[in-house]
């Protein structure tokens, strides 16, 4: 490592990949290579269209494709305290938001929003792995809190997509103390009888999986997604040996007993339509093209200030039952 | 033969000085050695006194895991009558990490769950380090549910690096255990309180302290990482312990003013190692009192208080 890997090559990289693939049209599937048309990743969900490889996709196209038409309200998460340790490691734990915040456009590592799936309302959280690895900290812990909340007051199911690589350093002990917070809002969800369904992403560790993202009524994990309490590097250098192919990944776990299900995620969203109507006491879905929702009829003091999304063009042809 | 630290050097020499000294005089009865032995000895108290009175975040995690520092069953054969240990979670194995059984304190019937590292290389690998894996957590849960059935009051004592990263562990389910554990930790309708007497390592820590009193011993740490590994992590080099250490805020004081602990216990001069049945019985004073606080709040609302304070917690930052 010196100053030409480090610095000379990326740059001549960056230069060269910029010529190859101008405005970023093409991308290689992480996992077989094959170049892929933004389009066509975009409609099937950033699963490659080869190998059907499942890549990153963020909270907002998910939820665009998840929702009804498209169409969600946003929940607002109550704003924790910034940088409460004033933590300081190669750089200031703030600059490194800033860093995040811009690269994403997100003001944080997690999206709560209230919807319809298949006419089923529902809230719905979904974490950012882009967002500085997903990591929970105040804000996310308040995230679901706000999200569980609204789910009871709603009296809907609450369904939440983790991908994380754990606890957000930065807040130390406060990150720390999100698994025990998370859990008390869990249980306020169990009380009021609805459904808690978690959905595993890729990478799901450490303290998230520790924490909420294990108690679901139903565990469903995306395929290949790696889950674990202490990542696989980890686990060699203390055993110092190999680990098994496929090991902590859905399907091993879901052989282990870890999961319910594993399921593509292009039938992630009648899955859940299915098993949450099933919970929730409703008659089967409706499946074919509905129209999208009409306005939300939430109880007198419905948050009036959530902003109504616009469904995404590049998400109407989206997979659905016919 | 004490353990000393690495920040200890300068002491040992004169504590070791002075024992030769002594050594010297018990072959040779004419010499009269005390005087010089004696302000040797002076010597290093003050040393002592001034090393503990500001150690540094890495130094108390050193502190924190000395080999001769009192472990959980010091504290049980110290504290308790009528120890009765309970094994296995019922399903695969007992977990030797997780001390846990039924005992009395001040004559009164409590459950006491803890992590236990052991005292030498036979006992530390029996117990795993303190390392739990899945069974000691439902282990744990097991126990705890028995507490909240026959209303008993559990103690937990916590000290671990960490939950244990293996592959067998990992196969059994480890953060499902450690998530269990902490829901159980919330739900029990009996009071629950906490001291964290040596590390308090990240969710193998929380599985068990999730309670509605916490105590810190004064050179206890309890952190999301271990300053090893948040180095390696943020500043790609694990030799960058000491700023980690700084950074992550892990102490029992700064714990105190993040709310997150409610209490600090004073160690003797010198680390509770130093004075073992000191701390230990201060340990003991920490539990009665929090236990006769925790005795004026109605049982109906001990799940109730224990969730506020969760749900509160972090709130505020380090400037209040």
């Amino acid at each position: 490592m010196n100053w030409i890997t480090n610095y000379v090559r990326p740059r001549i990289n960056s230069i060269f990949s910029r010529r190859e693939i101008p405005e970023n049209l093409w991308s290689k599937c992480d996992s077989c290579g094959t170049m892929l048309f933004h389009r066509e990743i975009s409609d099937n969900l950033n699963v490659c269209t080869n190998c059907g490889h499942h890549m990153n996709i963020t909270p907002r196209d998910r939820f665009h494709a998840l929702f009804d038409g498209g169409v969600f309200s946003e929940i607002s998460v109550p704003e924790p305290v910034n940088d409460p340790l004033h933590f300081r490691d190669q750089k200031r734990y703030p600059e490194r938001m800033r860093a995040a915040q811009k690269a994403t456009g997100e003001k944080e590592a997690m999206l709560v929003a209230r919807g319809e799936i298949g006419r089923t309302p529902i809230v719905a959280a979904a974490q950012d792995f882009t967002f500085m690895a997903g990591s929970m900290g105040m804000y996310v812990g308040n995230a679901i809190i706000a999200g569980i909340e609204e789910a009871v007051r709603l009296g809907r199911p609450f369904v939440l997509f983790s991908a994380a690589g754990g606890a957000r350093m930065q807040e130390g002990i406060l990150s720390l103390m999100q698994m025990p917070r998370s859990t008390v809002a869990i249980q306020m969800l169990r009380e009021a009888g609805l459904p808690y369904i978690v959905v595993l992403t890729h990478p799901t560790t450490g303290g998230v999986t520790a924490s909420y993202a294990m108690l679901g009524d139903v565990q469903i994990a995306e395929p290949g997604s790696l889950i674990c309490f202490a990542g696989p590097r980890v686990i060699e250098q203390t055993i110092r040996e190999k680990l098994p192919e496929g090991f902590q990944r859905a399907e091993y776990l879901l052989e282990h007993g870890m999961l319910d299900r594993v399921t593509d995620r292009r039938e992630l969203r009648e899955e859940l339509i299915v098993i949450l109507r099933m919970l929730m006491q409703l008659p089967p879905a409706t499946w074919g093209d509905l129209p999208p929702p009409g306005p939300e009829e939430l109880p007198e003091d419905g948050a009036a200030d959530q902003v109504q999304a616009a469904p995404n063009p590049a998400l109407e042809d989206a997979p659905r039952k016919e | 033969m004490t353990h000393y630290l690495d920040f200890e050097k300068p002491l040992a020499e004169i504590e070791g000085k002075a024992e030769e000294l002594r050594a010297m005089a018990r072959g040779n009865e004419d010499m009269d050695v005390e005087t010089e032995a004696s302000a040797l000895d002076k010597k290093a108290s003050d040393m002592l006194r001034e090393l503990y009175s500001k150690l540094t975040p890495w130094r108390k995690c050193q502190v924190a895991r000395h080999p001769e520092r009192p472990h959980c069953k010091d504290y049980i054969d110290a504290l308790f009558d009528e120890w009765t240990p309970l094994a296995g979670d019922r399903g695969f194995s007992d977990d030797h990490a997780v001390m846990g059984g039924l005992a009395r304190f001040n004559d009164r019937p409590v459950m006491v769950i803890g992590h236990e590292k052991g005292h030498d290389t036979q006992s530390r690998l029996t117990h795993n380090f303190g390392m739990a894996r899945p069974e000691g957590y439902r282990k744990a849960i097991r126990l705890m549910e028995m507490a909240d059935r026959f209303g008993l009051p559990v103690i937990s004592l916590v000290d671990t690096p960490g939950a244990y990263p293996g592959k067998g562990a990992e196969e059994r389910g480890q953060s499902e255990a450690i998530a269990r554990s902490t829901e159980k930790c919330l739900q029990i309708k009996v009071p629950l309180l906490s001291i964290i007497i040596g590390e308090g390592g990240s969710g193998g820590a929380v599985a068990f302290a999730t309670a509605n009193r916490v105590a810190m011993l004064e050179h206890s740490v309890y952190s999301v990482i271990s300053p090893e590994g948040c180095a390696s992590i943020l500043w790609k080099d694990s030799n960058k312990m000491r700023e980690a250490a700084e950074a992550l805020r892990l102490t029992a004081q700064d714990l105190l003013r993040l709310g997150v602990a409610d209490r600090v216990i004073p160690e003797p001069r010198g680390g509770a190692h130093r004075a073992p049945t000191e701390a230990i019985s201060a340990v003991g004073n920490t539990i009665s009192s929090m236990l006769a606080e925790l005795d004026e709040v109605p049982r109906d609302q001990i799940v109730a208080t224990r969730r506020s304070k969760f749900l509160r917690m972090g709130a505020h930052g380090l400037d209040g």
